[in-house]
């Protein structure tokens, strides 16, 4: 089960994978400009508000249904370097899909991340069946949704928070408000200003965090983590966020916002902000962080080497896996 | 007139409340003849607006139908009467006939739709219509028409994503547009308690930054007031508003069904108890509005239209078989 | 052995694989108290309880998109759309999730789920509770589609559909619920998904078909054989996947080929059963393939002389085989 209580263990652990998790999607960016990945999808920003999270949950056992942007997610939940560069890169051993869906659709039942598609909001109601399972099997396991605010328009994540809440299910609807649904600012996604106000209208309760803290993310997870296997059903968590990068390497988002919009918000990035609060608290000493800088070198290294040389899919295997 | 001024203070008169009494007798006399003749084998199908008139009347009656359009579902037999469909219109679609004007005998009876009427044409699926009214309102709204879209639906509707989708939209672009959930407590069978984790459907409004309101189905004037409102907020440019109405169905979900599985007869005798029609007239009664002989006039007046409208459908023709290829594509 | 309807048949198969697995849950709009609008389910969550049986919201997306959720974290979800008519609000998790998760995860997650759905006209439903809507899904690689014609098919192929690793598709009409009797056996018993069933030989055409219009052809191939015409009739049970072998062998047999569809003409089964005979037997043929279909007008309208209109009958379908006969 997951340790309730922050320890400097837990927050070096944090603290690593949001560091890795930027390493490796900055790897990922140079590997595109370089024409060797067509296409990435970052979590640039994100990272307090995944790792933090996916750290309140029993990882591997709680079932996370992630979008896109959740590579630190799925990081923290237990995907290796190598098997995110493997995906990248549309190998044959990516074990999200064998090379077959574009970068970031992950998806590993080896850790309990439920594979998911491209049309968004569609993984909210299958976070909603999950729980619905594990509520009937009685397995004691909680279900996340992650998924951005643009995607709370969908009238799918609509039937998924009042099924869930009609049937009171283990389930977590974990919102990372960016702010942007590609170029749509929110203002123009919604007539309200927080997602977490759709909440009462479910008659659940609708928390809002401090995306780029993820102590506190943690926090409310752990909290919604509790109601939820206490039987008193589901939660929405909005994390306030910011995505540094363009939506994807094919966008630009000096059409849409301003550079000075974008430096504001760098002044708040969740990894150095943590960064200076694990070091200046002494959670980790500058000899602790300068082997774990090596470490993530050599693994951002490592997994991008592994992935490079590894095969690619043989196309006799187009037809498998229709059917079982 | 004793009253009166809250009347006035609402812009009403004496003869609009007459004529909102009489949509409502109306209603219930079509519905009840029309339930008649499926019983006698004459009608294959029919949907009720029993004990919603209240709701149907009190909202059609804020709304402007020489201007607004609504998109109603399929109990809305009171919207639609007080926007001119005729109870000739209504017989000649509850029998399926050539003359009906909601779809040449193509639909089951009650989806209604006409052009000349501002009558949105619907479909079966619920919920689908929301978007759809969103669109009108948005289409008045850039071409800076001085007019309001309402659409109407039932409480299990809500939890379609097509629900949230439409408010949403209207919400984002402050659209004219009242959307209005007659909450009549069952969706076919299933009570609300298992629709839905909330009391009250106007607690989404919320959710989408709009109003939501809640009144009573059987206070036709409480409904005027909360429709009335809606349509100013909406014609100031100020956007959609949620208007829950809370109600009952008196008959079955329609002539195929038997509520006696889900519903006990105890809840039904109370829920009949709170019959707007009835509630109504006893309080124009009160306001020395109305008396027995000119209800005795309005209810000769209405068995009157009622016969002829039954009479009229069932003399009138079917279809031409040879019709049904027609209307696919625009000629 | 007992006789049953059609819905008889399905409701007792579903009592018995709910008995036999408890990872099987039902649920739907109207399915628990109500037992189902057309009471298909009733009395089931009597006797299996509200967790297994549920009333669902009204929202069919999520009935399908929790039902991929339940399937993936172990039980069998066997959900009802009320009407076929109202299954496209969840298209996207049908076509987009249920049908790509096994191939987009190269295997590593699959989805057994079966969705029964009524379908079909001739009962007074109009546009929107009368289509016929297999078509659609028969397209899609991932998805199988099941239509059985017998009470006996009934049982046999949803007991399969329900062992069934992948989504299935398991489509009822409505005019066979109470119409179609026959003798159903109480054990348990699978019929393959896939392979067609020949249910009459004969020497002169053949009406290949599935679903309600089998009995139809039935009832046309009894009225030709007093007329000295010999049909031979292929139930294809299952559109998807097509049995391919039976098709061909019957087409090669009697030279004359039939299809039969409830379902819109264009775009049809019946496209595809055809271009298979064309493409594997076409010189065994003496005639060109003839297809009798629902015509292409959106979907079945209401009053009575266009309904009639619409619906392949009996008389209609011994009519087109005279033509073909004659040849």
């Amino acid at each position: 089960m997951a340790d309730n209580s922050v320890t400097p263990e837990l927050q070096k652990d944090i603290y690593y994978h949001m560091a890795l998790a930027r390493a490796l999607d900055d790897r990922m960016w140079i590997l595109n400009r370089q024409g060797r990945a067509p296409v990435v999808y970052s979590s640039n920003g994100h990272e307090a508000a995944q790792v933090g999270s996916a750290f309140a949950l029993n990882r591997g056992e709680d079932w996370i249904v992630p979008y896109y942007r959740d590579l630190a997610l799925v990081l923290a939940y237990g995907m290796t370097p190598r098997e995110i560069m493997l995906h990248l890169l549309g190998k044959a051993d990516d074990p999200n899909s064998g090379g077959r869906q574009m970068p970031a659709h992950w998806g590993l039942k080896r850790r309990h991340i439920l594979t998911t598609g491209s049309v968004v909001a569609t993984q909210d109601i299958h976070a909603a069946g999950l729980a619905l399972a594990s509520k009937i099997l009685k397995d004691g396991r909680v279900s996340v949704a992650y998924f951005g605010e643009g995607s709370t328009s969908q009238g799918e994540f609509h039937e998924a928070l009042n099924f869930a809440a009609v049937h009171k299910l283990p389930v977590i609807f974990f919102n990372e408000n960016n702010g942007y649904a590609i170029s749509v600012p929110a203002r123009k996604q919604m007539a309200v200003m927080d997602v977490a106000a759709r909440a009462s209208g479910y008659g659940m309760p609708g928390v809002i965090v401090d995306g780029n803290d993820p102590l506190k993310v943690y926090e409310v997870t752990r909290q919604a983590r509790e109601r939820a296997l206490a039987g008193e059903g589901p939660t929405l968590i909005e994390a306030k966020t910011y995505r540094f990068v363009p939506h994807s390497s094919d966008d630009d988002d000096r059409a849409y916002r301003s550079r000075e919009e974008v430096a504001e918000w760098k002044k708040r990035d969740p990894l150095t902000t943590f960064e200076k609060y694990v070091l200046e608290n002494q959670i980790l000493s500058a000899d602790e962080h300068a082997a774990m800088q090596k470490k993530i070198k050599e693994t951002v290294n490592d997994a991008t080497d592994f992935a490079e040389k590894a095969a690619l899919p043989d196309p006799s295997t187009l037809e498998l896996h229709v059917y079982h | 007139m004793a009253g009166s001024d809250a009347l006035y203070g609402l812009g009403l008169d004496a003869k609009k409340i007459e004529t909102m009494y009489y949509y409502m007798v109306l209603s219930r006399a079509l519905d009840e003849r029309m339930w008649i003749l499926n019983r006698q084998g004459k009608s294959a199908f029919v949907i009720s607006c029993q004990g919603q008139e209240g709701a149907q009347i009190g909202v059609a009656a804020a709304l402007d139908p020489a201007v607004d359009w609504v998109a109603p579902y399929y109990r809305d037999l009171g919207v639609v009467l007080y926007f001119g469909m005729t109870p000739r219109d209504i017989m000649l679609g509850q029998l399926a006939k050539a003359e009906d004007p909601s779809s040449g005998g193509r639909q089951m009876p009650a989806h209604y739709g006409s052009r000349a009427h501002h009558i949105l044409t619907g479909s079966s699926p619920v919920a689908t219509q929301v978007p759809h009214a969103a669109g009108i309102a948005w289409a008045f709204k850039l071409r800076h028409q001085e007019a309001v879209a309402m659409t109407s639906l039932g409480e299990g509707s809500t939890n379609q994503g097509e629900f949230h989708e439409g408010l949403n939209f209207a919400a984002v672009h402050k659209l004219p547009l009242l959307v209005v959930v007659e909450n009549n407590g069952f969706a076919i069978s299933v009570p609300q308690s298992k629709e839905m984790a909330i009391q009250d459907v106007a607690a989404r409004a919320a959710g989408y930054g709009i109003p939501g309101i809640v009144v009573r189905g059987s206070d036709p004037l409480a409904v005027y007031q909360a429709a009335h409102e809606a349509r100013r907020r909406a014609l100031a440019g100020d956007g959609p508003t949620l208007i829950e109405i809370k109600t009952h169905r008196f008959t079955p979900h329609s002539s195929d069904d038997d509520d006696r599985s889900y519903r006990t007869r105890e809840q039904l005798t109370a829920e009949k108890k709170d019959d707007a029609v009835h509630l109504f007239r006893h309080w124009m009664v009160e306001q020395q509005l109305w008396d027995d002989e000119r209800e005795k006039a309005l209810r000769q007046r209405i068995r009157g239209e009622v016969d002829d409208a039954t009479d009229y459908a069932e003399a009138a023709p079917y279809p031409d078989p040879a019709s049904f290829l027609g209307h696919v594509y625009h000629t | 052995m007992a006789v049953m309807t059609y819905l008889e048949a399905i409701r007792e198969t579903l009592r018995q694989e709910l008995r036999r697995d408890n990872r099987i849950i039902i649920y739907g709009e109207d399915v628990g108290v109500r037992g189902g609008v057309f009471r298909v389910t009733e009395g089931l969550q009597a006797e299996f309880g509200e967790e297994r049986v549920i009333d669902s919201p009204l929202a069919e997306a999520a009935i399908i998109g929790t039902a991929i959720g339940a399937a993936v974290n172990g039980l069998r979800p066997v959900p009802e759309i009320q009407f076929a008519d109202f299954i496209f609000p969840a298209i996207n998790q049908i076509v987009q999730e249920a049908a790509r998760i096994r191939y987009r995860s190269n295997g590593d997650f699959g989805v057994p789920l079966v969705i029964r759905a009524p379908f079909g006209g001739g009962v007074h439903g109009a546009l929107y509770h009368s289509q016929s809507v297999e078509a659609f899904f028969a397209h899609v690689p991932g998805l199988k589609v099941v239509i059985p014609a017998t009470p006996y098919d009934a049982k046999g192929l949803l007991a399969s559909a329900i062992q069934d690793e992948d989504p299935v598709l398991y489509f009822e009409h409505k005019a066979a619920y109470r119409s179609l009797k026959g003798e159903v056996p109480d054990e348990r018993y699978l019929i393959p998904i896939g392979k067609a069933d020949l249910k009459r030989e004969g020497k002169d055409l053949s009406i290949i078909t599935y679903g309600l219009m089998v009995s139809y052809a039935q009832r046309a191939a009894e009225t030709l054989d007093k007329e000295g015409i010999s049909v031979e009739i292929l139930d294809l049970r299952t559109i998807r996947p097509l049995d391919v072998e039976a098709i061909l062998d019957t087409a090669k047999k009697t030279g004359r080929v039939l299809v039969v569809h409830e379902d819109n003409l264009t775009g049809g089964i019946g496209g595809e059963v055809s271009a298979l005979i064309a493409e594997h037997a076409l010189f065994y043929l003496d005639a060109p393939i003839m297809r009798l279909a629902g015509p292409d007008v959106p979907a079945m309208p209401y009053s009575p002389p266009l309904e009639h209109a619409f619906m392949v009958t009996p008389d209609k379908i011994a009519e087109a085989a005279r033509k073909l006969a004659k040849f």
